[in-house]
């Protein structure tokens, strides 16, 4: 789940990060509004971690562009600015949440989850298909009752097909999902991921859809 | 004395004391005038009225010393015996006397002469008026017994000052109300005041107070909003530090969260390397809050004591001293350093310090940083030009801003540097000039303090 960070602050920067990524999302991050913006051309992200005082204009600025441009992807504000009038002002310009510095990671994560979950219209925490389950809050998967570890890698794109059932991803999709734009992607990458996944999960799940991508679930080949 | 209202009614009290007893001396010397000019005048009309019916012939030489108008006096002083103390003789040219009125001594009481005088008769003093008669050849005197005069003049004094004296309590307190009654307004002040939360700054009273309290009211309502001033300074700096401090700790706890969970080695070493950075940062940030604290703390109505730019340099240079050590970055040092400025001497450290700080760390290692002085028409200038890759020209403009951090900020900036600077800056009454140098790299930054 590719995450844009937006915060000026290196050593926070770096944490969001490497710590999003921990928790099995793919951060990019930048430091100003600008780069924010090119970055959010570039690429379709499934939520933004926004910091409000940002060096070149304030973050609740550039969430009320993103959403006069009807941008409706997921903003999360991260603030050292947390009290009631401040969050009531953030929510209004457009947010869909507000943490105040310093905050837990952990929680920064599951609101992120939250958040791809509403986004999503899911109810359940869990991703189910059959009897395939993915815990996307502990990056757990089970089959048939029995745990099925995987990679971060494996476990993003399983995660990326079961949001939704039936869809079919690319190549090129799946290559977005798993990667920032720091890392390059080898050529073959996916589908050494996808041969993995399958022989993790046994047959079945994961199905090829030729000269398309990948999917979960759907029409029976 | 302490009490302005004991004061106040000690001095009201004095001088209208004082008024109260010229007032009653001059009452009493006019007064005895004015009864001795009547009593003169009455002398003398009774000697002329015995002297015209002796002269008429219409009544016998002996005789004539009895007729004096006892009544008319008696009624107009209300002094019951005086009539019976105006006394007459008549004596004859040749010496021997004549008559005499009941209570007119034997001896005689005035010399040859016509007019009044003043005579001494058995330790008595009189005060006689002398009519000479030549026809009937003799002289008519009447005279006044001074004593029963002075016993006159007291009971018209009494009359008047028994009244006044008994006015005199009254009068007191009187005053006393009145001045009571009048610093009712700095009564109701206090109360006001003391009935105020520490936190109520308004400004005291109004233009329709007293006019005597005008002044200290507008003394007083000047230090409120100095007062005020300065708590909004404060509170609006611990505002911006409180929040500024939280980024660097939300990073470090961000990344100790990720040290704590991450079972990679090298991923757990680097974001402990990353907390000691953020800690490094933090401290420093924590050390220019206070400098900026103090600078804005400083009473800008004081003359600061001159400062010695020589030392000011030394000890700047000396803070960042491990800073230049770590970068091999050398300092040229050209002109005057001989100058005092117009500024409290840490302060123009701290300043100085942090334009250092900020060229060290801007500059390439083994680079030179040219620190000059220029003074003239009162100021004195330190510039400080290193050989970065300068500012973004639009960044230039809001450098001085507390926690502005430029386009490209570095991880170890707070932000604060040139907030600090231009702070002393301005509380010296000097200023601070941030330009790009021309044609090369690198960045100029002048602070200009008037010399003392």
């Amino acid at each position: 789940m590719r995450i844009l960070i937006v915060e000026d602050d290196p050593l926070l920067r770096d944490g969001l990060a490497v710590g999003l990524e921990m928790a099995g999302f793919s951060p990019d991050a930048v430091a100003c509004c600008a780069d924010a913006e090119a970055a959010m051309r570039g690429s379709e992200y499934e939520a933004v971690v926004l910091d409000v005082m940002l060096p070149d204009g304030s973050g609740l600025d550039f969430l009320a562009e993103r959403r006069r441009l009807s941008d409706a992807t997921p903003i999360l504000l991260l603030t050292a600015r947390d009290q009631i009038p401040d969050r009531i002002a953030g929510l209004d310009a457009g947010a869909d949440d507000y943490l105040g510095k310093p905050f837990d990671l952990d929680e920064l994560a599951a609101r992120l989850r939250a958040l791809l979950r509403r986004r999503a219209g899911r109810t359940s925490v869990m991703l189910q298909w059959e009897d395939v389950t993915l815990d996307p809050a502990s990056l757990s998967v089970t089959r048939g009752g029995r745990d099925v570890p995987l990679t971060r890698r494996e476990f993003t794109i399983l995660r990326a097909l079961m949001e939704r059932p039936g869809a079919v991803l690319g190549k090129a999709s799946l290559e977005e999902v798993i990667y920032g734009w720091q890392e390059g992607a080898e050529s073959n990458a996916v589908e050494v991921h996808v041969h993995n996944l399958r022989g993790k999960l046994g047959p079945g799940v994961v199905q090829t859809v030729r000269g398309i991508g990948y999917r979960v679930g759907g029409e029976r080949p | 004395m302490r009490s302005m209202r004991a004061r106040l009614l000690l001095i009201l009290l004095v001088t209208t004391g004082a008024a109260w007893l010229s007032a009653a001396g001059w009452i009493y010397f006019s007064t005895q005038a004015q009864v001795e000019q009547v009593l003169d005048a009455r002398l003398r009309e009774a000697a002329r009225m015995v002297d015209s019916l002796l002269t008429d012939e219409r009544i016998e030489v002996a005789s004539a010393a009895q007729m004096l108008p006892e009544a008319g006096i008696e009624r107009d002083w209300g002094a019951e015996n005086y009539s019976r103390q105006l006394s007459c003789q008549i004596w004859s040219l040749s010496g021997e006397m004549v008559g005499r009125s009941e209570a007119a001594p034997r001896q005689r009481l005035a010399g040859e002469g016509e007019g009044f005088s003043q005579t001494v008769v058995d330790g008595e003093t009189w005060r006689v008026y002398t009519v000479l008669n030549p026809g009937r050849g003799v002289q008519v005197m009447v005279g006044d017994n001074l004593k029963i005069r002075q016993s006159l003049v007291n009971g018209v004094m009494m009359g008047t000052l028994f009244p006044m004296t008994l006015m005199l309590p009254v009068g007191g307190l009187l005053i006393w109300l009145a001045v009571r009654g009048g610093l009712a307004p700095l009564d109701r002040m206090a109360r006001a005041l003391s009935a105020r939360r520490a936190d109520d700054l308004r400004p005291v009273g109004d233009e329709s107070g007293p006019a005597e309290l005008r002044p200290m009211l507008a003394a007083l309502n000047g230090l409120f909003a100095r007062v005020e001033a300065a708590r909004e300074r404060e509170k609006s700096f611990t505002a911006f530090a409180a929040h500024e401090l939280r980024t660097p700790l939300a990073g470090v706890k961000t990344q100790a969260q990720i040290a704590l969970a991450s079972k990679d080695p090298e991923v757990r070493a680097r974001a402990l390397a990353q907390i000691a950075g953020g800690v490094d940062r933090s401290s420093r940030l924590v050390s220019q809050l206070l400098d900026l604290a103090a600078a804005d703390a400083s009473e800008d109505d004081l003359p600061p004591e001159p400062a010695d730019l020589g030392r000011v340099l030394e000890d700047a240079k000396r803070a960042v001293e491990p800073l230049r050590q770590r970068s091999g970055v050398t300092f040229a040092v050209a002109g005057n350093l001989d100058g005092r400025v117009a500024c409290n001497e840490p302060l123009a450290t701290t300043a100085l310090k942090n334009v250092l700080e900020n060229a060290l760390l801007h500059s390439p290692d083994g680079g030179c940083i040219a620190i000059s002085t220029a003074s003239g028409d009162g100021l004195v200038s330190v510039v400080v030009e290193d050989e970065g890759p300068g500012m973004n020209e639009d960044d230039i403009e809001h450098a001085a801003e507390r926690f502005f951090r430029g386009q490209t900020p570095l991880s170890s900036g707070t932000g604060l540097g040139l907030a600090i600077v231009e702070t002393v800056l301005k509380r010296a009454g000097g200023t601070l000039a941030i330009a790009n140098r021309p044609g090369g790299r690198g960045l100029t930054v002048s602070l200009t303090f008037p010399a003392a």
